[in-house]
């Protein structure tokens, strides 16, 4: 047999569309079109944000919003001394503000967590697409 | 004491304050510069320049005087104006920055699309700001009378020029650099002094302004120190009444929330504000010290001049060339206090007269110029007609008014999708009613007793409430506005700008 070996054939990968494609849309832009998936993620990081707004709000209410009623049932405190002056004092005029930077400066933190974390998910790079 | 240390002190402020000024003109062409400061002021600067503008006269001298003559109660006034900014914190400040408005009325029309909610809001600045600058104006004419002898229309037209030529040479941003001046000024002139007059009390035996044999004016010291007892019949009320007042009141002052527009972006505007509750917080605890001190040095000032507390210790305890010197570094500080204030004030109202006003005959620049006139001359004008009131009255009437309409219109609107025009409007339109009753109430009557006179003293408590349930359950009854316009504009407030979003 002398046959010719067959005529050699390109071989290729399975002809789809994907390639011809665009990049997959991201997230920013879906938000932008009011797709609900754009929603989903913006929902997601008002209500985290407003939480944690509420919640430093709680922590401004049990710390210092809690005071006058403290010192209305307590009348005795002011007979008590810290530091040579009343109590009152030393709470009023003093400590209430390193806990007011205390309250902003962790507040601050967890927003800046919540939005690192939205920005990471939204930008999230090279996800192929379903 | 010598006369010429307190002119000396005023003319050296005003020296100072119009060369900066002059200096940062420089930088300053455009509208938007004169506006906004091109929107580059780094959170370290724009928080000393937010402090520097807020501490007005009623927190230098105003505090003092105060704690001196009703005690521990008057402690709750720095702590509320502290606070004020952590509310601001976390509801306010990154949303407002990026919602890209430069005015309130502007955050206004953007939100809710309605002409007529931004004159609303036009009308509200200028009322709230010019209640604001009318004692700081008298303020300044007592305070200079004290320490130049000047009569007390002299000192108010002093601050009024040089606050007028400072904002009319560079508008926004050189007020930048003058304001963080002034806070460091501030600072440094009630410490500085401080120091002297403690070391003076401690060597004199260190006793206690609140020991309770220690009787001035009738007040036992126990009595004086308690936080809850002497101003007005219902000490728990007017107590969380103003505290709800200055919680909520500082968000919607115009003058604090125009500087938010210069912050680079939303993570700077947080920034800034965290360092201005630092910046408070240091300057807050040395007035009341002043007022403590006052009790054992200069009692007889309770009964009557207890505004010239701060600047009458030194002499009293020190005396002599030290004292006149140090009164001196005193009065630099408390004219650069009123100074601060009427300038920020003069550009936020200034501002929206002439985005609202002036602007639809003059353009760019001159409407501001012609608009920051208009913004001095009522309020001095006011000042010498109206009666003599305290300060801090005023102030905080005018943060209870704050309280009342602008306070909502921001939370509600930065995240709530619900609020709609006509609710925003009705809302502020009875807060501002309700305060604006109590504030013309509290300028025309004098009532000392029961409840109907602290509940006008202090109207926030139920005038918040108040303008709240109508803005919300107005809205419940109306239409909102095109949806898709309100998902977008809360989103953008939402957004960190590292996203890619479509900002237009």
């Amino acid at each position: 047999m002398d046959a010719e070996p067959p005529p050699r054939v390109r071989v290729t990968g399975p002809h789809t569309e994907r390639t011809r494609r665009g990049p997959r849309p991201s997230v920013a832009s879906e938000i932008d079109a009011q797709s609900d998936l754009g929603a989903i993620y913006v929902s997601g990081l008002l209500r985290a944000q407003m939480r944690l707004a509420l919640r430093t709000l709680l922590g401004l209410g049990l710390t210092i919003g809690i005071l006058p009623l403290v010192f209305h049932l307590a009348p005795g405190l002011g007979k008590h001394h810290l530091l040579g002056m009343p109590v009152p004092w030393v709470v009023l005029a003093f400590a209430c503000y390193p806990v007011l930077v205390l309250l902003a400066w962790r507040y601050v933190r967890a927003a800046e967590r919540h939005e690192a974390e939205f920005v990471a998910v939204v930008e999230r790079p090279g996800v192929e697409r379903w | 004491m010598n006369i010429g240390y307190g002119i000396g002190a005023v003319v050296v402020v005003s020296v100072a304050t119009l060369t900066i000024g002059t200096w940062g003109l420089r930088f300053s062409r455009t509208t938007s510069d004169f506006f906004v400061a091109s929107r580059s002021v780094r959170p370290g600067l724009n928080a000393g320049a937010i402090s520097g503008e807020y501490l007005s006269g009623a927190s230098f001298l105003g505090v003092g005087a105060l704690v001196l003559a009703f005690g521990g109660e008057m402690l709750w006034y720095p702590v509320g104006w502290t606070a004020g900014y952590l509310v601001l914190l976390v509801f306010v400040a990154a949303p407002l920055r990026r919602s890209g408005a430069y005015t309130l009325p502007d955050f206004a029309e953007a939100r809710l699309a309605s002409q007529r909610v931004r004159s609303l809001s036009s009308v509200l600045v200028v009322v709230i700001g010019w209640l604001y600058l009318l004692p700081q104006f008298q303020g300044a004419g007592t305070a200079l009378r004290t320490v130049t002898g000047m009569s007390p229309w002299g000192g108010s037209l002093v601050v009024a020029a040089v606050v007028l030529a400072n904002v009319l040479a560079g508008g926004m941003r050189s007020i930048t650099f003058v304001q963080v001046f002034q806070y460091w000024l501030k600072l440094t002139a009630l410490l500085v002094p401080l120091a002297f007059l403690v070391i003076v009390w401690l060597s004199d035996g260190g006793r206690s302004p609140a020991a309770a044999d220690l009787v001035v004016d009738g007040l036992n010291g126990t009595d004086w120190a308690n936080p809850l007892a002497i101003a007005g019949d219902h000490p728990l009320y007017t107590t969380y009444s103003l505290m709800l007042a200055t919680f909520a009141g500082t968000m919607g002052l115009p003058h604090v929330v125009v500087r938010y527009y210069t912050n680079r972006d939303g993570r700077a505007a947080r920034k800034t504000t965290l360092i201005v509750l630092v910046l408070l917080g240091l300057f807050y605890v040395l007035p009341p010290v002043y007022g403590a001190l006052g009790r054992l040095y200069a009692p007889d000032l309770v009964g009557s001049g207890a505004d010239n507390v701060v600047l009458e210790l030194p002499q009293r305890m020190i005396g002599g060339v030290g004292g006149d010197l140090l009164t001196a570094l005193l009065t630099a500080g408390a004219f650069a206090a009123f100074l601060a204030t009427s300038s920020g004030l003069t550009i936020a109202v200034a501002g929206v007269l002439s985005q609202d006003v002036t602007s639809r005959r003059l353009d760019g620049v001159a409407a501001f110029r012609v608009a920051a006139v208009i913004a001095v001359l009522v309020p001095l004008a006011a000042s010498f007609a109206a009666r003599d009131v305290a300060v801090a009255t005023v102030v905080g009437l005018a943060f209870a008014m704050a309280a009342a309409t602008f306070a909502p219109l921001l939370v509600l609107g930065i995240w709530w999708r619900g609020l709609t025009a006509a609710g925003a409007a009705s809302g502020m339109l009875v807060g501002g009613a309700l305060t604006g009753f109590a504030v013309v109430d509290n300028l025309v009557s004098d009532r000392d007793a029961g409840w109907w006179a602290s509940l006008i003293a202090q109207p926030a408590a139920w005038a918040v409430p108040t303008s709240v349930a109508v803005m919300v359950l107005v809205s419940r009854f109306t239409r909102p506005p095109s949806s898709s316009h309100v998902n977008r504009f809360l989103v953008r407030l939402h957004t960190p700008e590292g996203v890619a979003l479509d900002r237009t």
